[in-house]
């Protein structure tokens, strides 16, 4: 093993041990939500490196947020259940969407289209069941009477940050298995020419799908965590078009192709709201997204890969990413 | 019995109506876009905030410069087809070469851009014209005024742009370079500068749109969230680029809408609207009066 095969290693007990050494709450905080964030982040990745631009995802977070709610709330199902349910709604709900559209060749402009009708339909569902869900005005799950641990509701900010870490960890793993596999030169092939792809053997629809349906599950696990987290979820912050972009917005700025891409963007938005927040109080309502669209269009225009991406490609300009 | 039915033939009928009314102005917004798409071949996400735009600045010129309504609604326009001149220049025209999502990316980053600049600038209160139109009664039912004005507006400029489309030397070359792109720059028309009046032509379109909303809607500043993502469920429902498409998709979502909202709330009107759409992506992927390949 050497040193470079160590560093990841060295990291990640450097990560674990973190809140034993250090315990100030309001930090903790802020690295469980970059952690959280960096997950769902990194599952929209997981298709959008491959050209599958799903502006639906903020769809899919709904549904793990809301559904792991609700069945807490109404049917007292603990999360542990609740959670694998759903998920498997929100994969269900991807296959379901996902499947005609790689059928029927629905690709590009379209595609991003029609995911953002499914976020929009998530998004009016949740508002217009109101009486179940509290509508726009936002839902808590209920604290719990009996076990923490039942009810996966920790008071410690200490059990989140590892729990959230252990996740993201999960999440780079997936990340990484995708990116050993063959699958991943077949989605390359696919997203570089369909015809080309398909007429070299591979299945088109069952590839793409198989990414669509692993990021849909990712991506609703994180919104499920973030419900356990906060213990507050409204349709604006876990669900809808602003939430699609979001995602959209933050791995295009920390870097689309590489794996610690979305974990960078969420660091950076997520501190440059914070502290924006800190620095101007309510009177930076608004500045964050100011400053993330004005830097959205820069990142676009001018450096499409991303900070990291781009940053990496300068320290190591003839290696394979 | 048959009083019940009377009356519910009433209100399925006002709700009918109603749909159509809100469909004109559906269909304006969707022909700016689809305008832009089928010259440009870019999505513009960000189209409904140039409207929100549109509306504060109706807001403004009217309820502070206190100019009667019929002068405010040019300025306007002028206002908002310069804002998607800038857009092209600043934005669109950098990234004609890139990846077609990479446009579709940058104008999401634009609708950031302009919320939040509302936000900053014209807070988050939710405000309108103070102008209240009276409602037209007729046969027992009930039709504002506003909604009626909105449809006839909507009918004319729609007009004009087909006028302006067929008439005109612009208008050609517009229509001749969403048939080929390549072509027509040998044939030696200038592409950028046509790209630059679409554009300018797409924010006009967006900019009478918000003279006509500001009417019927308070304006804040996520007031385009409300409409925007139907406006382009419209578009490709009818094909993107798809005018006569687009014109059709609208009165069927506006009538979606409309009778949804009747037979329970408006959201579940949308949902349905929503679920429409998708199915027919599904039916008809091309748009609704695509040929069958």
């Amino acid at each position: 093993m050497n040193f470079r095969q160590l560093i990841p290693w060295v990291v990640g007990a450097a990560l674990i041990a973190l809140p034993f050494v250090y315990r100030d709450p309001y930090h903790l905080h802020i690295l469980v939500l970059i952690l959280i964030w960096s997950f769902a982040y990194t599952s929209w990745s997981m298709m959008g490196r491959f050209g599958l631009v799903s502006l639906g995802h903020g769809g899919f977070m709904g549904v793990g947020a809301y559904v792991t709610a609700l069945l807490w709330n109404h049917l007292g199902i603990s999360p542990w259940i609740g959670i694998p349910i759903a998920l498997v709604c929100a994969g269900a709900l991807a296959l379901i969407v996902a499947y005609p559209c790689f059928r029927f060749r629905i690709t590009g402009h379209y595609f991003a289209l029609v995911t953002l009708a499914l976020s929009g339909i998530v998004l009016q569902i949740i508002t217009a069941t109101r009486d179940y869900t509290g509508g726009s005005l936002g839902y808590t799950p209920d604290r719990t009477k009996g076990s923490h641990l039942a009810a996966l509701q920790f008071d410690d900010k200490t059990t989140w940050y590892l729990i959230a870490l252990g996740v993201w960890g999960v999440g780079l793993l997936i990340w990484r298995w995708v990116d050993r596999s063959m699958d991943r030169y077949a989605l390359e092939a696919i997203s570089e020419d369909e015809d080309a792809a398909a007429a070299a053997g591979v299945n088109v629809t069952f590839e793409k799908l198989k990414i669509t349906v692993i990021s849909a599950l990712m991506t609703a696990l994180a919104g499920a965590l973030y419900c356990q987290y906060q213990m507050f979820i409204s349709p604006d912050t876990v669900s809808g078009i602003a939430v699609s972009l979001q995602m959209v917005f933050a791995v295009v700025v920390g870097g689309i192709y590489v794996a610690l891409g979305p974990t960078v963007g969420a660091i950076i938005t997520i501190m440059l709201a914070e502290g924006l927040r800190i620095g101007f109080g309510t009177k930076a309502v608004g500045w964050d997204n100011l400053v993330y669209g004005v830097l959205l269009v820069v990142f676009i225009i001018f450096l499409p890969k991303g900070i990291l991406g781009s940053l990496l490609e300068r320290i190591k300009p003839s290696s394979k990413r | 019995m048959q009083s019940f039915l009377e009356i519910f033939d009433i209100y399925l009928l006002e709700a009918m109506v109603n749909g159509i009314l809100l469909g004109g102005v559906l269909a304006l917004l969707a022909l700016g876009l689809n305008l832009i798409f089928g010259v440009i071949d870019v999505t513009w996400i960000c189209y409904a905030e140039l409207v929100m735009i549109g509306m504060y600045g109706m807001y403004y010129l009217v309820q502070y410069y206190g100019l009667p309504y019929y002068a405010a609604a040019p300025l306007t326009i002028l206002l908002v087809a310069a804002m998607g001149a800038l857009l092209h220049y600043l934005v669109i025209a950098p990234l004609l070469g890139a990846a077609p999502i990479n446009q579709l990316l940058a104008t999401g980053g634009v609708l950031f851009v302009l919320q939040s600049f509302a936000t900053v600038a014209f807070g988050i209160d939710f405000r309108n014209l103070g102008i209240r139109l009276p409602v037209l009664q007729f046969a027992e039912m009930h039709f504002s005024y506003s909604r009626l004005l909105s449809f006839l507006a909507a009918l004319v400029g729609m007009v004009v742009i087909y006028l302006f489309m067929t008439r005109t030397y612009t208008g050609t070359a517009i229509r001749a370079i969403a048939q080929d792109r390549q072509i027509m720059a040998l044939m030696g028309v200038d592409t950028k500068k046509i790209y630059l009046v679409t554009s300018a032509l797409g924010g006009a379109l967006a900019g009478l749109a918000a003279c006509l909303l500001v009417l019927q809607y308070d304006v804040h500043p996520f007031v385009g969230l409300s409409f925007g993502p139907i406006t382009f469920l419209i578009c490709v429902l009818g094909g993107l680029g798809n005018f006569v498409g687009g014109f059709v998709a609208a009165f069927l979502f506006a009538e979606i809408i409309s009778l949804g909202g009747l037979f329970s709330d408006l959201e579940w009107g949308y949902v349905l609207a929503f679920a429409f759409f998708i199915i027919m992506m599904f039916i008809r992927p091309g748009g609704l009066l695509a040929r069958r390949q």
